[in-house]
C-alpha cells in the first residue's frame, strides 16, 4: 500500500512535468513586442514552481515509502525546529518577491506607460456577442457617440453624425486590421455587459467593462490573421464571440481601411 | 472564566423526535444535519458538472434522457449553450456555498469543535439551530432556481454585474432564476454569520480548564480562523447581494453605469459601476477560498499527526501560518481583477501581497512533510485522504504563483489554467479534507467504523481521477482556452483542446462513479459497520476520551481538565505511544 | 446575560430573514409584468365571417423619394456566414421594386373590428435562418399561432425577439437542430427579432388578434381577404419609413383597392 502510494505520487509528478513540458500543447506563437517578456517570466516562474512541485511531491512519496509503521525504530519525538521554519520562510519569501518583482516590468510597460504619440488609434467596443472596431478616419479623431443612437444594424456604437469628427469614422464588426510594426493604441469599451478582449497570439487580455474607457497599447511584429476571443463570461454566445485581428503591411492596411470606408 | 456558568447552561436532552432530530439544539445533531445537507449538495453539484461536461466533450450530441428532465435545455436537439451555462453556474454556486463552506466548517466544525475544546455545546444553541435551518431555506431557494421559467442563471458563480443586474434582456436565466440566486445567497450569508458568531464565542469562552489557546488542536484553530473570515467577509457579500437585488427590482443603479444598450434596448440606469460588484464580490470571494480550504488544512494536520504517530511538526508555526493565511486573504482580492480595469498601480501591490501568501503555505507544506518524516505511518483510509490532501494542496497551490503575477496572469487569466488551479486546491483538496474528516470522525459520530477496504478503493480511484481531470486543464489554459466556453470548436487556435475535453469528461464520469463507493460505504457503515470503541485511532484530542457516539452533553456533566498539548504521540517514557489531552500530568524523570 | 444576548440575536435574525423573504416576495411582480395577462385562446365566442358578405381589400405601397443606397452587409464578421454567399448581401430594409413600390410593408387592420374574436389558425408560420439572414424578413401571425423557427445554416444562431408587450426570450439554435416552435400571446406590431451573434440579422413579427394582415412582396401589393363589412382603419407599417393609416368603409362583398405612399425619411 505505502509503496504503491509513493509510486503513484511520483507518477503524478511525472504527469505534471509531462503536461508542462510543452509537448502536448503550449502558448500559440507570440507576435507582439511585449509577448516574449511575458513568456520569459512564465518560464522563470515555471522553473521555480517545478522545483518546489517536484521536491514536495518526491519528498511526500519518499516519506510515505520510508516511514511505514512496520519499519524498525521509534517515531521521532520532535515538535519542530524553529530555525528551520524561519529559514524556509526567508528563502520562500525572497524567491517569491524577487520573482514577482521581475514580472512587474512588462506589466508596467504595458499599463503604466502611455502609448507613443504616433500610435494608431482604434476603439474596440464589446457587445453581446461581437467586437465593434472603430477607426477615427483621416482626422485621427473619434466622433462623439450617444447610446440613444445605437442600432446594431447601422450604427453599432452610436456615432453622432452631427459631430464633424464623426463623419469619417469607420466601424467594422469583428474585423480588426492593424499595421504591422506600429504601436497600436486601443481604447476598450463595452456596450452592454463585461467582456474581455483576448488575443492569445499577442499575449494580450484586458476586460472591457461597461462605464469604463480603458486605454491600452501593443505592437504586433508579424503579419497574418489571428483570433480575438472573449475571456469574460458575457452570456449565451460567449464561446462564439470571435473577432479577427488582421496584422497587415502598411499599404494593405490603408487599402483595407479605404474599402471599409466606402460603405 | 467560563466554567462557573456551565452548570445552569446545560440544556436537558430532548425526548421528542422533532426536538431531538429536526429542530435540535444539540451541536452534534446540527453538525450531522449540515453534513447531510452538504452530502446532498455535493452529489447534486457533481451531477450538474457531468451534464455540462457532456457538452464540452460532445457539443453536437443529443441526450434524450436529460432532455426529458430539462426539455428547455435541449430544445432543438443538442444541449443549448445557455443550459450549459446554467449548469455551470449552479455547479459552482452549490459547490462553493453548500459544500465547501458547509461541510468542513459547519458540519465537522459544529460536531467536533465544542468537544475538542471541552464544551458541552456551542455557546448559542438556538442560533446554531437557526443557522442550519436558514442554510436549508437558502438551499431550497437555490435549487428552485433550476426549475423556474427561463432556467437557472447563466452568469457564473461570480454573478458579474451588469450581466447579473439587467434581467431577462441579458440572457435566459437572468430573470427569475438570477433573482432567486441572489436571494438564496443573501440568506446563506445570514446563516454563515450566525454560525461564525457561535464558533468564535465558543472558542473564546467555552474552553475547558487547561485548554489554553496553544493547546487547541489545529482543527479548532482553523475553524476559529475560518469563522473570523466568515464573520468579516459574508456581510460584504450580503451587502453586495442586496444592492444587486435593488438594482434588479428596485430601479437603483449601484452596478449599472449610464448609457448601456443591450440588444438595441437602451437601459434606463445611470451612475453605477460594475467594478464595484467585483470589489464587493472578491472582498468576500477571496477569503471564501480560505473558508473552504482552512478547515481541510486543520483536518489534515490532525490526521497526519495521529497516523504518523508523531507530534505535529512546528505547531506554533502552523498556528501562525493559519492566521497569516487568513489575514493576508483579506488583502489580495484584487488579484482576481488585474485585468478588469483596476488601477495598474494597485495591481502591482495586490500581486506582491498575493505572492506572500506563498510563504505561510510553504510553511504548512514543510511542516506536514516534517510531521511524516521519521514517523510510523499507519495507512488507514483517513490517512490516505490526508496524504492526498497534501499532494493536491501542493499541485493546486503552486500554480497560484503564476496567476498571482500581473504579467503572467495576462495570458492565463480566465482560462482553464485558473480552473485547474482552484479546483485542485479549494475544490478537491478541500473535499479530500472532508473525506478524511468523514473517515476519521465517523466512528465518533455514529459509533461504527467505516469499511476500510471500500475506503481505500475509493481513495485510489478518486485520487487518480481528480488528478486526471484537473491537471490537464493547466495545459488547456496555457493553450489559451477561455473558461466558461460552451464548446472549444469555434476557434482555430483551440484545435488541440478538444481531445483534452473528451479525456477530461471521461475522467469526470469515472471519478463520479467512484463516489458511489463512498456513498455505499457511508450508508452501509451507518447500519452495518463494525462497532467502534471510544478511541479507535488511538488519538489524543478530547473527542476520543468520551464514548462513541458521545452522550447528549458530551462529557456526561464532567467537563475534563486538559493537561497536555493536542498531538503528544510517541512521547518517550510515556506508558503508551500517545498521551491524551485529558490524561493526568506525566510523571517523567526529566520533567 | 448570555441568554438575553442570544434572544436578541435570534430576534434580529428573524427580522433580517423576513426582510430577505420580503425581497423574494416582491418577485412575482416581475413575473407578472413580463407574463402576458391575456391568454392566447379567444375569450368570447369566435366570430365567423359569412363568406357571402365578406369583402376584400387590395392595394399597393409605393415609395416617395430618392432611392436610398442599399447597405451592404459585411458578412466577413463570421467566416462561416461569409462562405455561404458568393454575391454581396444587402440589408433588407428599404427594398424597392422597379416601379418604386415597397417590399416588407406590414399592412393590417388597426381598428374597426371591435371586440370580435377569431379562431387561431392551426397552420404554422415559418421563419428560417438561412445564409445568416432571416427569411422571410417579415412575418405576421395571429395571437397563439405557432411560429416555426428553422436554422438552415451551418452555424449556431440565437433567436432573440425583443418585444414590448410579450415575454422576451432568447434561445440558441445549433446547426442541424430541430425547429423551435413558439407562440406570442399578446398583440404587438411589431416585435423586432435579433440574433446577437450576427448583429446584422433582423426580422419583424407582427402579432394580431385577427387574421386581417399582409406583408407586401415583389409587386409591392397586398391583399386582405374575408373582411366582414364595416369601417376600418388600415395601417401600413415599415421599419424605416414609419407607418401611415387610411380609413376605409367596406360593404358586403366589396372589393376595394387602397394605395399607400411612404416618404423617405428626411
Amino acid at each position: 500500500m505505502a509503496r504503491a502510494l509513493a509510486v503513484l505520487l511520483w507518477l503524478i509528478t511525472l504527469g505534471g512535468i509531462a503536461l508542462f513540458s510543452g509537448r502536448h500543447g503550449w502558448f500559440p506563437e507570440t507576435i507582439s513586442e511585449h509577448g516574449p517578456a511575458i513568456d520569459a517570466q512564465f518560464m522563470r516562474t515555471l522553473v521555480v514552481v517545478a522545483i518546489a512541485f517536484v521536491a514536495s511531491q518526491i519528498a511526500l512519496g519518499w516519506y510515505v515509502w520510508r516511514y511505514r509503521e512496520d519499519r524498525e525504530g521509534d517515531a521521532v519525538y520532535t515538535h519542530g525546529n524553529t530555525k528551520l521554519e524561519v529559514g524556509i520562510m526567508l528563502v520562500v519569501a525572497v524567491v517569491f518577491v524577487a520573482l514577482a518583482a521581475l514580472g512587474q516590468k512588462v506589466w508596467a510597460q504595458l499599463h503604466l506607460q502611455d502609448a507613443p504619440a504616433d500610435a494608431v488609434q482604434i476603439e474596440v467596443t464589446g457587445q453581446q456577442f461581437v467586437w465593434n472596431i472603430r477607426y477615427p478616419g483621416a482626422d485621427g479623431k473619434f466622433g462623439r457617440t450617444d447610446p440613444k443612437l445605437i442600432n446594431d444594424q447601422e450604427n453599432p456604437v452610436g456615432i453622432d453624425t452631427k459631430d464633424p469628427a464623426a463623419k469619417d469614422d469607420v466601424v467594422s464588426v469583428n474585423r480588426m486590421a492593424i499595421p504591422v510594426n506600429k504601436s497600436i493604441k486601443v481604447t476598450l469599451r463595452a456596450k452592454d455587459v463585461t467582456h474581455s478582449f483576448f488575443v492569445p497570439a499577442l499575449r494580450f487580455k484586458q476586460d472591457t467593462t461597461p462605464g469604463l474607457v480603458v486605454p491600452v497599447h501593443f505592437k504586433a511584429l508579424k503579419t497574418g490573421e489571428y483570433e480575438i476571443a472573449c475571456a469574460e463570461l458575457c452570456g449565451l454566445g460567449h464561446y462564439k464571440m470571435k473577432g479577427y485581428l488582421m496584422v497587415m503591411e502598411d499599404a494593405q492596411y490603408e487599402a483595407w481601411l479605404k474599402d471599409r470606408a466606402t460603405n | 472564566m467560563s466554567d462557573t456558568s456551565h452548570a445552569h447552561q446545560v440544556h436537558a436532552a430532548p425526548t421528542g423526535f422533532i426536538r431531538k432530530y429536526v429542530f435540535s439544539l444539540d451541536h452534534k445533531i446540527i453538525g450531522i444535519q449540515y453534513y447531510f445537507l452538504a452530502l446532498i449538495a455535493v452529489f447534486l453539484g457533481m451531477a450538474l458538472s457531468l451534464i455540462f461536461r457532456l457538452r464540452l466533450a460532445w457539443p453536437a450530441e443529443h441526450w434524450p434522457m436529460l432532455a426529458k428532465i430539462f426539455p428547455a435545455g435541449f430544445e432543438g436537439g443538442p444541449m443549448t449553450p445557455e443550459f450549459y451555462l446554467s449548469m455551470l453556474t449552479m455547479h459552482g454556486t452549490i459547490m462553493v456555498f453548500f459544500v465547501l463552506t458547509t461541510a468542513p466548517q459547519s458540519g465537522f466544525g459544529n460536531y467536533v469543535l465544542p468537544i475538542q475544546v471541552g464544551a458541552h455545546d456551542m455557546a448559542f444553541p438556538v442560533l446554531n439551530m437557526l443557522s442550519f435551518w436558514v442554510t436549508f431555506v437558502s438551499m431550497v431557494v437555490m435549487v428552485a432556481a433550476l426549475f423556474v421559467e427561463g432556467g437557472a442563471p447563466i452568469s457564473g458563480w461570480t454573478a458579474y454585474a451588469p450581466l447579473s443586474a439587467l434581467g431577462q434582456v441579458a440572457g435566459p436565466g437572468q430573470g427569475l432564476g438570477q433573482t432567486l440566486w441572489i436571494v438564496s445567497i443573501a440568506i446563506f450569508c445570514l446563516a454563515s454569520l450566525l454560525g461564525a458568531l457561535n464558533f468564535i464565542t465558543t472558542v473564546l469562552n467555552m474552553r475547558a480548564k487547561g485548554m489554553s489557546l496553544m493547546r487547541m488542536p489545529l482543527t479548532v484553530w482553523t475553524w476559529f480562523t475560518t469563522a473570523i473570515l466568515a464573520l468579516l467577509s459574508f456581510p460584504v457579500l450580503l451587502a453586495g447581494g442586496i444592492l444587486l437585488l435593488f438594482d434588479r427590482i428596485g430601479g437603483t443603479s449601484f452596478f449599472i453605469p449610464a448609457g448601456l444598450v443591450v440588444s438595441d434596448k437602451v437601459i434606463q440606469h445611470a451612475g453605477g459601476s460594475p467594478i464595484l460588484w467585483q470589489h464587493l464580490f472578491w472582498f468576500f470571494g477571496h477569503p471564501e477560498v480560505y473558508i473552504a480550504i482552512l478547515p481541510g488544512m486543520g483536518v489534515t494536520s490532525q490526521l497526519l499527526s495521529t497516523f504518523a504517530r508523531k507530534p505535529i511538526y512546528g505547531y506554533r508555526a502552523m498556528v501562525y501560518a493559519v492566521f497569516a493565511i487568513g489575514l493576508l486573504g483579506f488583502f489580495v482580492w484584487g488579484h482576481h481583477m488585474f485585468l478588469s480595469g483596476l488601477s495598474p498601480m494597485s495591481a502591482l501591490v495586490f500581486s506582491m501581497l498575493t505572492l506572500t501568501i506563498g510563504v505561510p503555505s510553504a510553511v504548512k507544506t514543510f511542516n506536514w512533510l516534517g510531521t511524516l518524516w521519521g514517523g510510523k505511518i499507519r495507512f488507514t483510509s483517513p490517512m490516505l485522504y490526508a496524504i492526498g490532501f497534501v499532494s493536491l494542496f501542493v499541485s493546486g497551490g503552486i500554480t497560484g504563483i503564476f496567476l498571482g503575477q500581473t504579467s503572467v496572469d495576462i495570458p492565463l487569466h480566465d482560462t482553464y489554467f485558473p480552473v485547474g488551479h482552484f479546483h485542485l486546491i479549494m475544490g478537491v483538496a478541500a473535499i479530500f479534507g472532508i473525506f478524511g474528516g468523514t473517515a476519521y470522525w465517523f466512528p465518533k459520530m455514529f459509533g461504527r467504523m467505516m469499511n476500510e477496504t471500500l475506503g481505500k478503493i475509493h481513495f485510489w480511484l478518486t485520487f487518480i481521477g481528480v488528478n486526471a481531470i484537473f491537471m490537464p486543464m493547466h495545459t488547456m489554459g496555457i493553450m489559451g482556452q477561455p473558461r466558461r466556453y460552451a464548446q472549444s470548436t469555434e476557434f482555430l487556435y483551440l484545435a488541440g483542446v478538444q481531445g483534452y475535453q473528451v479525456v477530461i469528461t471521461w475522467a469526470a464520469i469515472l471519478t463520479a462513479a467512484a463516489q458511489l463507493i463512498f456513498l455505499v460505504n457511508l450508508f452501509w457503515s451507518l447500519f452495518k459497520g463494525r462497532k467502534a470503541s471510544d478511541n479507535p485511532w488511538e488519538a489524543t484530542t478530547l473527542e476520543w476520551s468520551i464514548p462513541s457516539p458521545p452522550p447528549h452533553d458530551n462529557f456526561g456533566g464532567k467537563i475534563p481538565v486538559v493537561h497536555h498539548g493536542p498531538y503528544e504521540y510517541g512521547v518517550p517514557g510515556a506508558p503508551r505511544d500517545f498521551v491524551m489531552q485529558a490524561d493526568p500530568p506525566l510523571k517523567l524523570g526529566k520533567a | 446575560m448570555k441568554r438575553r444576548l442570544e434572544l436578541w440575536l435570534a430576534i434580529s435574525v428573524f427580522v433580517l430573514l423576513l426582510a430577505a423573504c420580503g425581497g423574494g416576495g416582491e418577485q412575482p411582480t416581475e413575473t407578472t409584468e413580463s407574463k402576458p395577462t391575456e391568454s392566447g385562446a379567444p375569450a368570447g365566442p369566435v366570430t365567423t365571417v359569412d363568406p357571402a358578405t365578406a369583402a376584400t381589400l387590395t392595394g399597393k405601397v409605393s415609395f416617395d423619394g430618392e432611392k436610398p443606397k442599399p447597405r451592404q452587409i459585411r458578412m466577413d464578421a463570421e467566416a462561416s456566414c461569409a462562405s455561404l454567399h458568393k454575391e454581396p448581401v444587402y440589408a433588407e430594409e428599404v427594398v424597392l421594386n422597379d416601379d418604386k413600390t415597397l417590399q416588407h410593408v406590414f399592412v393590417y387592420v388597426k381598428e374597426g373590428l371591435g371586440d370580435k374574436t377569431f379562431a387561431t389558425p392551426s397552420e404554422t408560420v415559418v421563419l428560417d435562418q438561412k445564409g445568416c439572414v432571416y427569411t422571410p424578413h417579415m412575418i405576421g401571425v395571429q395571437v397563439g399561432q405557432t411560429v416555426k423557427i428553422l436554422n438552415s445554416d451551418p452555424t449556431t444562431h440565437n433567436i432573440h425577439p425583443v418585444p414590448a408587450n410579450n415575454r422576451e426570450w432568447n434561445t440558441s439554435m445549433s446547426p442541424g437542430g430541430s425547429p423551435l416552435e413558439r407562440t406570442f400571446p399578446r398583440e404587438e406590431v411589431m416585435i423586432p427579432v435579433k440574433c446577437n451573434v450576427h448583429p446584422w440579422m433582423k426580422s419583424y413579427i407582427g402579432v394580431l388578434k385577427h387574421p386581417f394582415f399582409a406583408v407586401t412582396g415583389k409587386g409591392g401589393t397586398f391583399e386582405i381577404k374575408g373582411l366582414p363589412p364595416g369601417e376600418y382603419t388600415i395601417e401600413a407599417w415599415h421599419e424605416k419609413l414609419g407607418a401611415t393609416t387610411q380609413k376605409v368603409t367596406l360593404a358586403a362583398k366589396d372589393s376595394k383597392a387602397i394605395d399607400f405612399t411612404l416618404k423617405a425619411a428626411s
